[in-house]
């Protein structure tokens, strides 16, 4: 016993050391650090990002606490600093584009997975997917020389004269404002909710349509009363991703939104974003609380952006696995 | 019953029909605005733009030469931070991980994907502007190499997960360690694939424009160096796009042009690399 329990420290450094240096040689455990420390610093990085966003947006906190989020005062010169004109103007404009690109851009989803032939869904979609790469930038460029002169001669004067009698369709249209702003970033997520949408409805097994077109469905009511809820979640998954991409689309908005702090009922109106104003105003932010308002504001658009992703992730997982399971059963 | 039927047939054809409407009108209408978009470019393009620095305001003439030079330097500081780290850490996830390690990781780099691409530069902002009281070319650069990394991390991953474990078997067997099986048999077979995901990541950051205008600003001339502020060629298009100058116009069209042809070259390749099949057939 006593020898044994001499002999063993002894023993133990050089076996270990012997197994420590083998491992060494192989380098199995240095390149499982390595890289672990790669991997790491991805979590890194977003425990940091939430914390900084959080700390330095506190003067606002504190000095506003929930009126920032109620008060439309947005003055830099007197230091009142409330969020409200843009928080309704990303909200109007995300509704905007949304109401544009989900019937459009579903109806082109189940044309493209339900009825058009194989060939052409596919070339249609690499088409799109292309689409989908195409930078915000460009969006802009499109919206300011394209899209704003169309709103003033053409569309603003129609929908007035036919939905004049709405709130929304009143006052003057200077060609930049809600509206304008709502169909460029529709123009931008169509592709988003074509593809996703696609996807999901190609994965809806071909029994359901079959057991469908079998008790005497048209082609249609397999499609919207069978294939359609199958896939519902999928597809509300797409619009949620749309939307989040909506909410935090910057350079397209700042360009055609008019970027003027008000809340107006009227779509032709001016308004104005979270993310535009960020862009506009960070760099040039003199005060501490300048800076850190347009902080919070961004803190705002990260947690909103944040659910609405985690949903879209959920509901798309959900579909993809309940077709999967339906299909090996 | 049979004029029920008949009914519930034109319906069938009448919602089918308007299906492919909207499929013809948002395609269409993409391609069209698309469309016009080469035509005005490639109208306003010339050599010029490509070698010349902008002209002073007013007059005609001039281009954007600093603004290309200055995105090749702000993507190639963003290449060097977000695929080292997406692509060692994607090693991580597929070769070494275990499940929770492994969510984690992942979960941080979808959050990183998700994030709207301004707050990505207000936090680059903070970290890389606000210390040194100066924008820069490496402060945009960390800017886009932030959103780099996830693109990178979660498809590489994938195409590591993809390669058949038949494969890894083999290698061991032959008593290879695992990092040289990784090294030498499955990192080689799954290249097509990851060679895409960092071109796709590549392409994705390229035309980003937000997260630049605080963090490399702009500059109107060459930007020597690193730490300072430097044109790239989104922010200028923006910029050029705003101002009420007719000339400055007509260079934003051809920026976005170049912009553009850039991204989609880059997006053709990659699909094509991918097209012609992870080089190992899953078995």
């Amino acid at each position: 016993m006593a020898t044994a329990s001499t002999s063993l420290p002894s023993a133990g450094p050089a076996s270990d050391s012997r197994a420590l240096l083998s491992r060494l040689r192989d380098g199995d455990e240095i390149a499982r650090l390595i890289t672990f420390i790669f991997a790491a610093t991805v979590v890194l990085i977003s425990i940091l990002l939430v914390l900084e966003l959080w700390h330095d947006s506190a003067l606002p906190r504190h000095k506003f606490g929930f009126a920032f989020f109620r008060t439309t005062t947005w003055n830099p010169i007197e230091g009142e600093f409330g969020a409200l004109p843009f928080i309704y103007g990303t909200v109007v404009t995300a509704a905007v584009a949304l109401l544009i690109a989900i019937p459009l851009g579903i109806g082109a989803a189940i044309f493209l997975a339900e009825l058009a032939p194989t060939r052409i869904s596919d070339t249609l979609e690499f088409f799109i997917d292309l689409l989908a790469a195409v930078p915000s930038v460009i969006y802009g460029v499109l919206g300011v020389f394209i899209v704003v002169p169309l709103m003033r001669q053409f569309i603003a004067p129609w929908l007035k004269r036919i939905l004049g009698f709405l709130p929304l369709f009143q006052g003057p249209a200077y060609g930049v404002g809600f509206l304008t702003a709502g169909i460029v970033l529709a123009i931008m997520v169509i592709p988003y909710i074509i593809s996703v949408s696609r996807e999901v409805l190609l994965s809806v097994p071909s029994d359901q349509r079959e057991a469908a077109l079998a008790v005497g469905s048209t082609r249609w009511e397999s499609t919207w009363k069978v294939v359609v809820p199958f896939a519902r979640s999928g597809i509300l998954g797409s619009i949620f991703l749309a939307l989040a991409r909506s909410l935090g689309e910057t350079m397209a908005v700042a360009m055609v939104i008019g970027n003027d702090p008000k809340i107006s009922a009227s779509l032709f109106a001016p308004g104005y974003s979270i993310a535009a104003v960020i862009a506009n105003e960070l760099a040039e932010a003199t005060s501490e609380l300048h800076t850190q308002s347009l902080i919070a504001l961004g803190l705002v658009l990260f947690l909103l952006t944040f659910i609405l992703n985690g949903l879209a992730r959920i509901l798309i997982v959900v579909t993809s696995q309940r077709g999967a399971g339906t299909a090996r059963a | 019953m049979n004029r029920r039927l008949r009914w519930r047939k034109f319906v069938s054809n009448v919602m089918l029909t308007l299906t492919g409407v909207c499929a013809a009108v948002s395609v269409s209408a993409l391609i069209l605005i698309l469309g016009y978009l080469v035509v005005r470019g490639g109208a306003s393009i010339n050599w010029n733009f490509f070698t010349k620095l902008p002209a002073p305001v007013g007059e005609i003439g001039g281009g954007m030469a600093n603004a290309i030079v200055g995105s090749g330097k702000l993507l190639l500081i963003a290449t060097l931070i977000g695929v080292p780290i997406g692509f060692l850490g994607a090693i991580y996830l597929a070769e070494f991980s275990g499940h929770r390690m492994a969510f984690i990781v992942r979960y941080s780099a979808d959050l990183l994907n998700g994030v709207p691409s301004i707050v990505i530069g207000i936090f680059a902002y903070s970290v890389a502007v606000l210390p040194f009281k100066q924008f820069s070319t490496l402060a945009g650069g960390f800017a886009l190499g932030l959103m780099m990394i996830p693109i990178t991390l979660r498809s590489t991953e994938e195409f590591l997960r993809s390669v058949p474990n038949t494969l890894r078997e083999g290698a061991m067997a032959l008593g290879a360690s695992k990092w040289k099986t990784i090294a030498t048999v499955i990192v080689p077979a799954a290249y097509r694939g990851i060679l895409t995901a960092i071109l796709l990541a590549f392409a994705r950051v390229a035309g980003e424009t937000a997260p630049l205008i605080f963090t490399a600003l702009g500059n109107s001339f060459w930007s020597p160096g690193w730490t300072q502020p430097t044109a790239s060629l989104p922010v200028t298009i923006y910029n050029y796009a705003l101002s009420p100058y007719e000339d400055w116009h007509r260079q934003a069209w051809a920026g976005g042009l170049v912009l553009l042809g850039l991204i989609l070259i880059i997006n053709i390749v990659a699909r094509g690399i991918l097209a012609r099949g992870i080089s190992v057939s899953r078995s």
